[in-house]
């Protein structure tokens, strides 16, 4: 990787951190709010994220060969149906219990909200488990 | 009340702005290294620096866990500083420990086997239009409002 590979990943990181925290996703409070149908901020924060995604993804292969610093556009990951229902199934559910998904969790220690350390170190666990036992 | 307020009571800007800024990093991500920045599979490939297991040996692991890190080093930086420079308050949080590993390590587990989360599938896979994308998130969104729903009760 070089440096310049680097610091675009880092500044990528950058901007998703400081926009989970400015739209406090990184507070499991406001997510639990919308689980709960009193706050539905969550939906703009997905869709205003997924909407300007969704025009570069669309866009950008067609309008270059390839991307400024490596060879190609990567492809989407291939997967059983069977595994990706019932992965999100358990998903949502650890979701709904703590409010707390990946990026939140690992955003949130920098802005200062140290419980979810305890997240963390749990979604390691369980991808641990996941990977030890349950991967093919 | 008119309809916007009774939708987001705690207004629209934040929401608005914060997600735009998640989309830039997304963008950025993809527009110079032409990878897709779902933040689950971090966990997995981290795991490969400790296990030597061959699911976490993986190439897939092997190869993607260097960015991955610096990805959520990204992510904790940014929080830091939009934190202290926008001078946000951001209260602790008050959820119960039990609550946060619990849910913390059903959802690592799950994302894992279904191979995504609300980036990875959320945002990059209905970005790309990826079918079982688009379904994975219908199905933790419905899971997720039913559990959140029942805990409330339960405790109220």
């Amino acid at each position: 990787m070089s440096v310049s590979y680097r610091l675009s990943v880092l500044i990528a990181g950058v901007l998703f951190g400081a926009g989970l925290t400015l739209s406090t996703m990184v507070q499991p409070e406001s997510v639990l709010n919308f689980l709960n149908f009193d706050d539905f901020g969550l939906l703009l924060v997905l869709g205003c994220a997924t909407g300007l995604t969704m025009l570069v993804y669309q866009l950008a292969p067609k309008a270059m060969r390839r991307p400024l610093l490596a060879l190609s556009f990567s492809a989407r990951p291939k997967q059983a149906l069977q595994k990706t229902v019932l992965g999100a199934m358990l998903f949502g559910i650890g979701w709904g219990i703590s409010g707390v998904c990946p990026a939140p969790a690992v955003a949130g220690l920098g802005a200062g909200n140290w419980p979810l350390l305890w997240t963390v170190l749990a979604m390691f666990a369980g991808a641990y488990v996941q990977g030890r036992w349950f991967a093919r | 009340m008119d309809i916007v307020t009774s939708l987001f009571p705690n207004g629209v800007w934040h929401y608005t702005l914060g997600g735009l800024l998640i989309g830039a990093g997304v963008s950025l991500l993809y527009l110079t290294t032409g990878l897709q920045g779902g933040a689950s599979s971090l966990f997995s490939s981290t795991l490969s620096f400790v296990s030597k297991q061959s699911y976490f040996q993986s190439e897939s692991n092997l190869s993607s866990r260097g960015w991955r890190l610096i990805y959520a080093l990204g992510m904790v930086l940014g929080a830091a500083l939009i934190w202290q420079m926008a001078g946000l308050d951001i209260p602790t949080t008050e959820l119960p420990a039990w609550q946060l590993i619990i849910g913390g390590f059903i959802a690592g587990f799950g994302a894992r086997l279904g191979n995504g989360c609300t980036s990875g599938h959320g945002i990059c896979g209905m970005a790309s239009f990826d079918m079982s994308s688009i379904l994975a998130v219908v199905v933790f969104l419905s899971t997720a409002i039913v559990t959140a729903q029942l805990i409330s009760e339960a405790l109220l």
